[in-house]
């Protein structure tokens, strides 16, 4: 291993003491992501667009700082990569859509302008499925993004680039955002961390909208630990979001460091882990719950019966949601414009052209679906009982957060599906988040974390829960549970991956 | 149970300003209808004496000063138009010949 690989390796937390030590430079370290990203991303496509000059030249920056003797964030000097729903100021941002191919914002987003001032090189832009709509990454304008376990398998969704990215080592940390579970799923079939923070947690500023009341952004890394101190560099309250929570994250980094499960309640949802759920799946979260057993957790089991419905009532909120926040993408004023090949060209027949062309399958399906529930005569007994569910659920997860400290569960029914398996049976694609979901329909934080191999030698992921605005559980459990796991394995599970076939770098 | 026809889809397209083909309009149908029937399972427990909840955190009206700034830059704004002419955006004809 050649030290510049060598440092695609650490931890953001390890590479962050380096910097702060002065035994590497950002910049050093910056050029062997990009290297790495060079060597291994033909095959993988985490990413839709890199920006190596603007990654080279925040490094730069931060190794000046540096050396001036200037106080810097604990992160500073950290490469990161950026999911592509994420807006960048000067860096095209797609949404993963043929209707913003060649879109260049002219505005940072929230969190893109937390991670420029805490120091941070933004590596590129990471694939997604369009408009963040899908479990696969195979709803991508651009083209899917692989699986590094096995390339002949989905990576998740719709982040599928963020956590690919990392899994593969070509960022140290990424951002993605959770709408039905797009940072936990992708998460759990790569076999990295995945964080929805409680909603609010996270400005939603600059965020190209899919459904509002549900997309959170939140981190993606390899270590709980480097979940916990991205998420408190983005965890801020913002003014330019009204739903933004007016307290910031703190205390994540300490509950990461201190792991610990003695005494607490944690609470295995029956209805999340019954019929569907692959027998490796389940035998690996049966492992980790005897580990957290042994680690002196009291473990019970509690009913959610109205998770039943949630599926179906996310299914109606978010296409109704989707079809609202995309009006805008009409053609007019940024983006992609086609007119009509016959007729008049007129603002409504350019719009319709424009939406029919730039738009995919999966797109046009959940428009066509939000529409119709919000057209007049289904409003109430589709979005309207949707939003009764919305209480039911909440309900549940009060009355077993009042015997419980935590939830758990398996963050995915099955590993990593093969390409094309699902995709023309979208109910079989959506089932995929039914452990997900619940979470964004309450609000309420979540993590996955890698809890060892099913059956067929692919990652599985250990779905936790927590009340709202309790994320700091979240670390103390997958902190615990993550060294737990690790002495076993002797090492991260990410060390037993195949190496990928690498392409000479040549600079 | 409610079934969405190809009619329906192709009203529905109409409203949402999506020229849709008329492969695009039956396959649509087709896989609409089965997420329309997923969908009737949320009526089994959506009883009236359920209240909505609309979203995750309770709302309250948020405002700010009104202070001028500086907000987008309107060269880089007017850059990623479709089609821009005199520092505005250029649209295709807005108002009917009727109007």
């Amino acid at each position: 291993m050649t030290a510049s690989t060598e440092l695609t390796r650490l931890s953001a937390a390890e590479l962050a003491e380096r910097l702060r030590a002065g035994d590497v430079s950002s910049t050093e370290a910056t050029r062997a992501h990009l290297d790495r990203i060079v060597a291994v991303d033909g095959p993988v496509h985490a990413f839709l667009n890199v920006d190596a000059d603007g990654a080279l030249a925040a490094a730069e920056k931060v190794d000046a700082d540096r050396a001036a003797g200037k106080d810097l964030p604990a992160l500073a000097g950290v490469p990161i990569a950026v999911k592509d729903v994420v807006v960048t100021h000067g860096q095209v941002t797609t949404a993963g859509s043929k209707m913003l191919e060649h879109w260049v914002p002219p505005y940072d987003a929230t969190v893109t302008r937390l991670l420029r001032e805490a120091g941070m090189p933004i590596l590129g832009k990471t694939n997604m499925d369009e408009f963040a709509m899908g479990s696969s990454t195979e709803h991508s304008a651009f083209g899917p993004t692989r699986n590094p376990w096995d390339l002949d398998r989905i990576p998740g969704g719709s982040g599928g680039g963020s956590s690919a990215a990392v899994g593969a080592f070509e960022a140290p940390l990424a951002i993605g955002t959770d709408t039905g579970g797009s940072i936990r799923q992708p998460a759990a079939v790569t076999g990295t961390v995945g964080v929805k923070p409680t909603f609010g947690g996270v400005s939603r500023y600059g965020l190209i909208a899919l459904a509002s009341s549900l997309d959170q952004a939140g981190p993606v890394s390899r270590t709980v630990l480097d979940s916990a101190m991205l998420h408190e560099v983005i965890g801020v309250h913002d003014p330019r979001d009204s739903t933004s929570l007016p307290d910031p994250a703190t205390g994540l980094v300490e509950a990461a460091r201190r792991g610990d499960v003695a005494g607490m309640r944690i609470g295995v949802v029956t209805e999340l882990g019954g019929e569907g759920y692959q027998p490796g799946v389940r035998a690996s979260f049966d492992h980790a719950l005897e580990l957290l057993a042994g680690a002196g957790a009291e473990i019970v089991e509690v009913s959610c019966p109205n998770f039943e419905y949630a599926l179906a009532a996310y299914y109606l909120i978010l296409p109704a949601e989707a079809s609202s926040n995309l009006a805008k993408f009409d053609g007019m004023r940024f983006g992609l414009r086609v007119e009509p090949d016959e007729g008049p060209i007129t603002a409504e027949t350019v719009m319709a052209a424009t939406r029919g062309a730039g738009f995919g399958d999966e797109v046009k399906r959940r428009i066509i679906l939000g529409t119709h529930a919000l057209s007049a005569g289904y409003y109430d007994a589709y979005y309207g009982s949707a939003q009764k569910v919305r209480t039911l659920i909440q309900r549940d997860f009060n009355a077993a957060f009042e015997q419980t400290d935590v939830l758990v569960s398996p963050t995915a029914p099955t590993t990593a599906f093969r390409f094309g398996e699902k995709v023309d049976d979208p109910m079989a694609m959506y089932l995929n988040d039914v452990a997900t979901i619940p979470a964004n329909l309450a609000g309420v934080p979540g993590m996955s974390l890698p809890s060892g191999l099913s059956d067929d030698r692919l990652p599985v992921g250990f779905q936790i829960l927590a009340p709202a605005r309790a994320d700091d559980r979240l670390y103390r459990v997958g902190g615990a549970l993550e060294r737990l796991l690790t002495d076993e394995w002797g090492g991260p599970l990410l060390d037993r991956a195949p190496e990928l076939t690498t392409q000479e770098v040549t600079r | 149970m409610s079934t969405i026809s190809s009619a329906e889809v192709a009203r529905v397209a109409a409203l949402a300003r999506i020229a849709l083909s008329s492969d695009e309009i039956d396959r649509l149908a087709g896989e609409l209808d089965v997420i329309a029937e997923a969908v009737s399972q949320v009526n089994r427990v959506a009883t009236p004496d359920v209240p909505a909840t609309s979203h995750p955190i309770a709302l309250t009206n948020v405002t700010r000063p009104d202070v001028v700034a500086e907000v987008l830059v309107r060269d880089e704004v007017l850059a990623g138009a479709p089609s821009a002419e005199n520092d505005q955006f250029a649209v295709p004809q807005i108002l009917g010949e009727g109007a």
